[in-house]
């Protein structure tokens, strides 16, 4: 497979461009930030994303999705980076329909998938508890009850948590925290008896929520995979989380990139374009490598998803990896190199900034999957 | 791709990867441990060994020393999609280039892209089969970095070319057989307008070379110095002071060769090399935190460079490639092959600094380390890559 994109990918991002450049740019964002929005992004919007074929991008057509890869994934995702659209795509149309659609039995499957290709779905993955993104350590546990579980505990940073309308929540049947054994993923209607979810206004102005279940009944019917062997089915969904936040963070670093290397060809100091002083010269051209090396990392991931979920753990690692050092850097050296204006609110740079922050985390910073590649590799 | 393509692809793979394992010897399928133990080439050629010799003359007699090259100057004639392939197998099984070449990585893309008839047909099929061996002489004492203002002058004398000046830091122009120079054809012009790229050999009159020992105490470079050396004008590639074309367009690939030097992905992981010097816990991690996150860091960028060095290349067959980025590759590759040094020459502690004794291979990892220490100097420095990239890729302003 060549690490260029083939002409209907780029075809796919030059729609998804368009439509996301057209209706969203930043101050869509900022708008809804600044509304303090109830739903947090915009329903219409959506219905175009769905009306497109992307809210269904990865569910099978058998479903009424569009049956494309993670690499048609990753563009969309890049394109979402590049004015930072808050949209259900992640969450829903990416790693809840690749649970369901890897985990999900036929029942599942058809009464699901086909609601997230129309749009009418939001779903979403209740992964951490604690601070950092530690999947092994899930303690929210599930206890039988008559034919079905009951489940207690509590989630943060649930993705869309306050709009969605299927919780899949990873839970310990059986084993303590940091077991691989005993993970068991529940379908949960947030709607029952005993969820509480409380929106968490967050730092990127995205939707985020805490959740917490209180003695949650909920049939046997609601298991997705097996009991008890849910850790594989995580690993590969998170894995595709993983890379569509890399694409995602691609995005992001290019567009502040480019946003960066305008204003150094415009601003005036001392007589001069400031592009022009070698110190800033040099600084741009290493980001520059920094975001090719990223982007190629970033493609090899997704390609290795599409070829074998199982097996892309190493490439999925050093693509979010590089990802977060990436991104951290491009926002940096943006808000840097545009001096006090970089600064200020009015100015769009900070928007990038703070939702770089919060893609770090999703799914794991660069610390934890370096960590990872370290461990995979035997030393 | 269509199916019969791909088909056709796997069918290459398969009758590939079969050949390679019956054809290269098991002592080629390891990264040379020293400088003596690759293979040049050259009229004064030595093998270091049987499988070393084996392994070439299969690799020449398929045209695989060049495999992209067209097969009438000796290569193999392969698709970009069948070198990929090709490389993708050797990797696979640790396979060692069978020829190292200034003539391959340099001279012969300027000569396939410059050369007239004539010049492809006398020199491609003795860089392909190993014949004849290369040096480039560009750089002199007062140009480096600022290669057009070198000063060697070309005075022309009927159909010839009086050359006289001194080239410095010429890699084995000691054991060298041609050099591709560089040399001011007209001085009144400006400085890049009146440069001309020349082929002579190094036997002919008034060439003379004096080794200079470099920091890891081997010698792999000299001054070399041209005393009315008489070379015909038909040996310019190119047109008479349009030289600077050609020595941009091969600095290109010089810049991607060596973007590419230091033996990535092959080989023991750098962790479980460190492993062996330092110990490892009870849980099997590297009994050294610090040099563990050090180590992993460098796995994570390496991995991504190699993606990204397989991009560049799938960049340049769809015809998407910016010309100038072999330096950004350049930069980073070899900013990235001395951190790995670092690392294992923390990783070796006191075992990495014997430099004398067959213990340790007559000093082979210190003296690796030191050489490593070049690569962001020769074919342009780190800085002046950075400038390339600041300047053409990303248009900011100022000469
Ligand atoms: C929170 C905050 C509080 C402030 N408070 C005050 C205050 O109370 N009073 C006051 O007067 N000012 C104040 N300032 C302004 C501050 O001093 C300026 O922002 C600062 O001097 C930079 O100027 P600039 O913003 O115009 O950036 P610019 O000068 O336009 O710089 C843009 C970028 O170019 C770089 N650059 C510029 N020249 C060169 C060069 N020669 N070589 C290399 N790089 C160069 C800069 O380092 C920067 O990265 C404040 C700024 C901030 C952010
Ligand atoms: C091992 C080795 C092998 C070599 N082999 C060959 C060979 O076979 N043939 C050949 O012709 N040459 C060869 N070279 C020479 C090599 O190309 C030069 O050393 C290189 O181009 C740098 O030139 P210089 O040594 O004169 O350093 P200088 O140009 O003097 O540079 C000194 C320092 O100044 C910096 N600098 C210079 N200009 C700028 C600028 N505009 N902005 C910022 N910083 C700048 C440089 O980056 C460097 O750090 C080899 C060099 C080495 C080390």
């Amino acid at each position: 497979m060549a690490l260029v994109l083939t002409e209907e990918q780029s075809m796919l991002r030059d729609s998804a461009r368009g439509l996301i450049s057209d209706k969203a740019p930043v101050s869509h964002l900022r708008h809804l930030r600044d509304s303090k929005d109830p739903t947090g992004f915009s329903k219409e919007l959506w219905h175009s994303f769905a009306e497109m074929g992307f809210a269904g991008l990865l569910v099978p057509e058998e479903f009424g999705g569009s049956g494309l890869g993670f690499m048609e994934a990753g563009i969309v995702m890049e394109e979402i980076g590049r004015t930072l659209m808050p949209s259900p795509f992640l969450a829903t149309s990416v790693v809840a329909a690749s649970a369901l659609n890897r985990g999900g039995n036929a029942a599942q499957k058809s009464e699901y998938l086909p609601k997230i290709a129309s749009g009418s779905l939001l779903a979403t993955l209740a992964i951490d508890e604690g601070a950092k993104h530690r999947p092994l350590q899930t303690s929210l546990q599930a206890v039988r009850a008559g034919n079905g579980f009951k489940l207690s505990g509590a989630k943060a940073l649930v993705v869309d948590g306050h709009v969605a309308d299927l919780f899949i929540v990873a839970a310990r049947t059986a084993g303590s925290a940091g077991e691989r054994d005993g993970l068991t993923l529940f379908l949960v209607n947030p709607k029952a008896k005993g969820v509480a979810v409380e929106r968490t206004i967050m730092v990127d102005a995205h939707n985020a929520a805490r959740i917490e279940l209180s003695n949650v009944e909920v049939n046997a019917d609601s298991v997705l995979g097996e009991v008890d062997q849910g850790a594989a089915l995580l690993d590969g969904v998170l894995d595709i989380g993983r890379g569509a936040v890399a694409a995602e963070m691609v995005g992001l670093s290019d567009e502040v990139f480019g946003r960066t290397v305008e204003y150094l060809k415009n601003r005036k100091q001392f007589g001069k374009l400031i592009g022009e002083f070698q110190a800033l010269q040099h600084r741009a051209a290493e980001l520059y490598v920094d975001i090719e090396i990223t982007r190629a990392a970033t493609m090899k991931a997704l390609q290795a998803l599409d070829a074998d979920v199982a097996k892309a753990a190493s490439a999925v690692a050093v693509a979010k990896a590089r990802a977060g050092t990436t991104a951290t850097r491009a926002v940096q050296e943006g808000v840097q190199m545009h001096g006090g204006m970089g600064m200020t609110d009015q100015f769009d740079i900070g928007f990038f900034m703070k939702r770089a922050r919060v893609c770090e985390e999703l799914f794991g910073d660069a610390n934890y999957h370096t960590e990872q590649l370290a461990r995979a590799r035997g030393y | 791709m269509s199916d019969t393509e791909s088909a056709e692809l796997e069918t290459f793979r398969n009758e590939t990867r079969a050949w390679l394992e019956a054809n290269c010897p098991p002592e080629m399928r390891k990264p040379a441990t020293s400088d003596a133990d690759v293979f040049w080439g050259g009229r004064n050629a030595k093998f270091s060994s049987e499988p070393q010799r084996i392994w070439f003359e299969r690799m020449r007699d398929k045209g695989w020393t060049v495999p992209d090259w067209p097969k009438e100057y000796g290569g193999g004639g392969l698709s970009a999609a069948e070198h990929k392939v090709l490389r993708a197998e050797m990797a696979r099984i640790g396979a060692r280039p069978p020829l190292s070449s200034f003539g391959i990585w340099m001279l012969g893309p300027a000569l396939l892209k410059y050369g007239n008839d004539a010049q492809k047909k006398e020199h491609l099929p003795k860089i392909a089969a190993g014949e004849i061996r290369w040096c480039q002489g560009y750089s002199e004492p007062n140009a480096g970095s600022d290669l057009a203002s070198l000063q060697t002058r070309a005075e022309s004398d009927g159909d010839d070319f009086i050359i006289t000046g001194q080239k410095i830091w010429t890699s084995y122009a000691n054991y060298a057989d041609w050099i591709f120079c560089l040399v001011r054809t007209d001085p009144t012009a400006k400085k890049h307008d009146g440069i001309s790229f020349i082929l002579f050999d190094m036997t002919s009159k008034g060439v003379s070379t004096k080794p200079i020992l470099l920091i890891s105490g081997y010698s792999p470079f000299c001054e070399t110095f041209f005393d009315g050396v008489r070379v015909p004008k038909s040996h310019v590639v190119g047109q008479i002071n349009r030289g600077w074309d050609v020595a941009k367009y091969l600095l290109q690939h010089e810049r991607a060769m060596i973007s590419g030097m230091g033996e990535r992905g092959v080989g023991r992981p750098l962790g479980q090399i460190a492993a062996d010097s330092v110990g490892t816990d009870a849980q099997g991690k590297l009994d050294d935190a610090m040099l563990r996150g050090k180590i992993a860091s460098f796995d994570v960028d390496e991995a991504a460079l190699a993606a990204c060095a397989e991009r560049a290349v799938d960049l340049a067959k769809s015809g998407q490639a910016h010309p100038a980025f072999s330096s950004a590759m350049k930069y980073y590759g070899t900013e990235l092959n001395k951190r790995r040094y670092e690392i294992l020459m923390s990783a070796g502690g006191v075992d990495a600094l014997e430099w004398e004794s067959e213990r340790s291979k007559q000093g082979a990892r210190p003296r690796a380390w030191l050489r490593t220490k070049a690569n962001s100097i020769e074919g342009g420095t780190s800085e002046v890559m950075l400038g390339i990239v600041a300047k053409r890729i990303l248009d900011l302003p100022g000469a």
